[in-house]
């Protein structure tokens, strides 16, 4: 049922809305326009930074895949462990790690999450069991299914939630890591975030195969494609996938149908994709637009209790920029620390 | 207050850029994600959008305005109640959050040197302690097998480890003493699940990653090198990978070009790895053993022709070696020589000819390559006045190329010779016996590059 709801998707390419969604608690709608806004205005936030010169390099934003993030968490247990490439902020935030750590090593500042050592496309918490933030396209995705086999390996209780983009779906070690994921059956869910465009090239100039959920299928993995710009269908999915795995069935795949607002990185001008094709998709399939909507048509809150939202989210945004612009640079003698662990000499 | 909105870099490099284009004019409201302006930089047309909402109060840069410094005021938004009026039309002189690095403490200050690394020494053993011949295969069966009876969070992955009992029966009986959650089989795809190994030792556990043979590990090297080396730097020393990457590597017998090669320096080359290439038994049994306990990554590489080889092994309940650490095999004062795994053979063999011819040979076997112990290589050469370096790779950038730079730059006036290397030939490995023969070190050679740092040919 849900894949049919779902390939239907694929075919009208996101751009419609669907009547058959679950249920959406206030308290979900709520939570759910908090962490995407803030996502969004600290993405945006990142932009601005990046264009005054305080973060350098690659910078990579999600915005407009927020949902994606955002309804897996809502998902998802504490203890699951996450890890996705570069475009990772968002992935960050939504598991709680502090947005002001997060900006100050966009910043390259000593209070960074790495110290200021790692970047935007490197950040890890271990207490929030994020493990990056990896810079080469589809090396998470074994990584990820590491962190698969050392909890069924234990015995815990945990899914890794692996996630991947179009791109990364084409690589070698991804289906060497289907393979032994479903050979093991570990728990492990990975996460497609189609956002349509590899870089610069789209899914049908990349892929044989664009129904990416059914990539799984000849190792045995069930997998479901989902309307990635609405939250409720992403957490409704999520659910179920997570249940699979932690249930001991083994992986399971979600494609989650996603677009991206901004380049591939700072410095991609998007030539490969008309400016109608973006601002149809903000005007019709935002996921925050989605959610806010909802919210004032149920009087779950008001404009104005939104508008506060809008403000303590801005609020913990601008803490975090100005956190990030007074954090100083490393000290020069971390140059030297982090790269073996020195070890006490029996 | 009103919003400055600066000329934004776009690229990593970009100082500068021409606004091409407006696409919203004064009075006109604006929200966070429109697109509010077109900027030409040196490789491309990019949109700008808002970030903050309010209204375009004032636009201070015209349209076709080229040469725009980065961090200008191009316009300013007004917030809520703001008149076009109440803002200066000369923006500030120092722009907001400029690119300009803080000033940093002067080198002068910080010693920017790494942090010092003092390998212990080799246990002392009771001069009575009870020696067993034993081959490395035995020996590193003992090692993974000790350690993996102490500690749960090890466990031994590879092609073929388990039910076949290892390609090379480094791993016999493993799988009936751990069974199969510990000794596990992989299918042929070393990138997957080197990548599956270090993800785990992320997570805390302490894989053994097998290769067949090290040849097969370039398929996995990206994992070794960018997810493994790298993660705990990355991380700010967050996230470390307890993780040993071991199987055979080096030239093997008659297996061609694709099979018969030495990866020393190119795991030697990089920060973040420990690597260790051993010839003896006792070597790669207390040095795996070290391996395994060691919280870094560590590339293992054992030779298999060295597998069948018997060596006495210490028979002591714990028998661990410091990883850093060279091995004095013979001390003398005429000349040094400095070997590593299969180079071993050579140079030993050559050192009994020579000591036989009365050369006084200094033998150091290096053991562990990156960190190298230089502080026992400075002191050797500095103590006889020449050196000959043996090993089985290529020469070009290889672990001598490195050694003989050191040695020049660190014990230049203690030199009576240039530094000499005995390596394998430049050349991918023949098939023919006497093509492969002639492309392998060989005792003579060492033997000449001898004669020739000690003048006696």
């Amino acid at each position: 049922m849900a894949r049919k709801t779902a390939k239907k998707v694929a075919k009208s390419k996101i751009s419609k809305a669907k009547t058959n969604a679950p249920n959406f608690s206030k308290e979900d709608d709520l939570y759910a326009y908090k962490e995407m806004l803030l996502i969004r205005r600290f993405e945006e936030k990142a932009g601005q930074m990046y264009g005054m010169g305080l973060i350098g390099g690659f910078c990579h934003l999600y915005i407009g895949q927020e949902a994606v993030v955002t309804g897996i968490h809502m998902a998802s247990k504490e203890g699951d462990q996450s890890i996705t490439s570069y475009r990772d902020h968002g992935h960050m935030l939504v598991v709680g790690i502090d947005p002001k750590g997060v900006m100050a090593e966009l910043t390259g500042g000593r209070d960074g999450l790495s110290k200021g050592k790692g970047g935007s496309m490197h950040m890890f918490s271990k207490e929030k069991h994020f493990y990056g933030g990896n810079g080469i396209v589809g090396a998470q995705v074994s990584l990820g299914t590491g962190l698969a086999f050392a909890n069924k390996y234990r015995g815990e209780d945990k899914v890794a939630l692996v996630y991947f983009g179009d791109g990364a779906v084409n690589q070698g070690q991804v289906y060497e890591s289907f393979n032994m994921a479903k050979l093991w059956n570990l728990p492990v869910v990975y996460i497609i975030e189609n956002n349509r465009y590899a870089m610069g090239t789209s899914l049908e100039r990349g892929s044989a195969q664009t129904d990416l959920y059914k990539r799984g299928e000849s190792f045995g993995i069930q997998g479901e494609q989902v309307d990635g710009m609405d939250i409720r269908f992403v957490k409704e999915a999520a659910e179920r996938a997570i249940e699979h795995a932690r249930s001991g069935k083994g992986p399971y795949i979600l494609e989650m149908m996603t677009y991206r607002y901004r380049g591939h990185s700072m410095s991609d001008p998007a030539k490969y994709r008309s400016r109608d094709e973006v601002s149809t998709m903000r005007a019709e399939r935002d996921p925050i637009e989605q959610v806010k909507k909802r919210i004032l048509a149920n009087s779950f809150a008001s404009e104005d209790d939104l508008k506060e939202v809008e403000k303590a989210v801005r609020a913990v945004v601008v803490e975090a920029a100005d956190f990030a612009t007074n954090s100083e640079q490393p000290d020069p003698s971390e140059l030297y620390t982090d790269i073996t662990i020195l070890q006490e000499q029996e | 207050m009103s919003i400055e909105i600066l000329m934004p870099a776009l690229s990593p490099t970009m100082e500068e850029g021409n606004l091409t284009k407006w696409l919203v004019k004064e009075g006109d409201n604006v929200s966070s994600g429109d697109i509010i302006a077109e900027i030409e930089t040196d490789k491309a047309t990019m949109e700008v959008e808002a970030v903050d909402e309010g209204v375009i109060g004032k636009i201070l840069v015209a349209e076709g305005s080229e040469g725009v410094k980065v961090n200008a005021v191009i316009a300013i938004i007004l917030e809520e109640g703001e008149k076009a009026g109440d803002v200066a039309t000369t923006p500030p002189s120092a722009p907001i959050g400029t690119a300009e690095p803080v000033e940093q403490t002067t080198s002068e200050e910080v010693a920017l040197t790494p942090v010092a690394f003092t390998p212990a020494s080799d246990p002392d053993l009771p001069s009575d302690v009870e020696m067993a011949s034993i081959t490395v295969r035995q020996a590193l069966n003992e090692a993974m097998s000790e350690e993996m009876r102490k500690d749960e969070d090890i466990f031994l992955m590879g092609e073929e480890v388990a039910q076949y009992q290892g390609a090379y029966k480094i791993s016999q009986g493993m799988l009936d003493e751990f069974g199969e959650r510990r000794v596990i089989d992989t299918p042929i795809t070393e990138h997957g699940f080197t990548g599956i190994g270090v993800g785990a030792a992320f997570a805390g556990l302490k894989p053994i990653i097998e290769f067949m043979t090290f040849n097969f590990a370039m398929q996995a090297i990206d994992q070794i090198i960018n997810s493994a080396a790298k993660q705990l730097y990355m991380s700010g020393g967050q996230v470390n990978a307890p993780i040993v990457f071991r199987g055979a590597n080096g030239p093997a017998s008659r297996v061609g070009a694709q099979h018969s090669q030495d990866f020393s320096s190119w795991y030697a080359q990089v920060p973040g790895l420990i690597v260790i290439a051993p010839y003896s038994a006792a070597d790669a049994k207390g040095l795996l053993k070290a391996a395994i306990r060691s919280p870094n990554p560590v590339v293992f590489l054992e030779n298999e022709l060295l597998y069948g080889v018997e060596f006495d092994v210490p028979q002591v309940d714990d028998f661990v070696l410091p990883i850093g650490k060279a091995r004095i095999a013979r001390e003398g004062a005429d000349v040094t020589i400095i070997s590593y795994s299969m180079g071993m053979k050579y140079a030993t063999d050559a050192t009994e000819k020579l000591v036989g011819a009365g050369v006084d040979v200094e033998l150091i076997d290096l053991r562990t390559l990156r960190p190298l112990d230089m502080e026992t290589v400075l002191a050797s050469v500095k103590k006889t006045g020449r050196c000959v370096l043996v090993e089985e790779g290529w020469p070009i950038c290889s672990i001598a190329a490195e050694l003989s730079a050191q040695i020049m730059e660190k014990a230049f006036d203690y030199l009576d010779a240039p530094v000499m290397r005995v390596a394998g030939k430049d050349v991918p490995m023949p098939y023919a016996a006497n093509l492969e023969k002639l492309a392998l070190p060989s005792v003579d050679e060492v033997v000449a590059a001898v004669n020739a740092v000690t003048y006696r040919s």
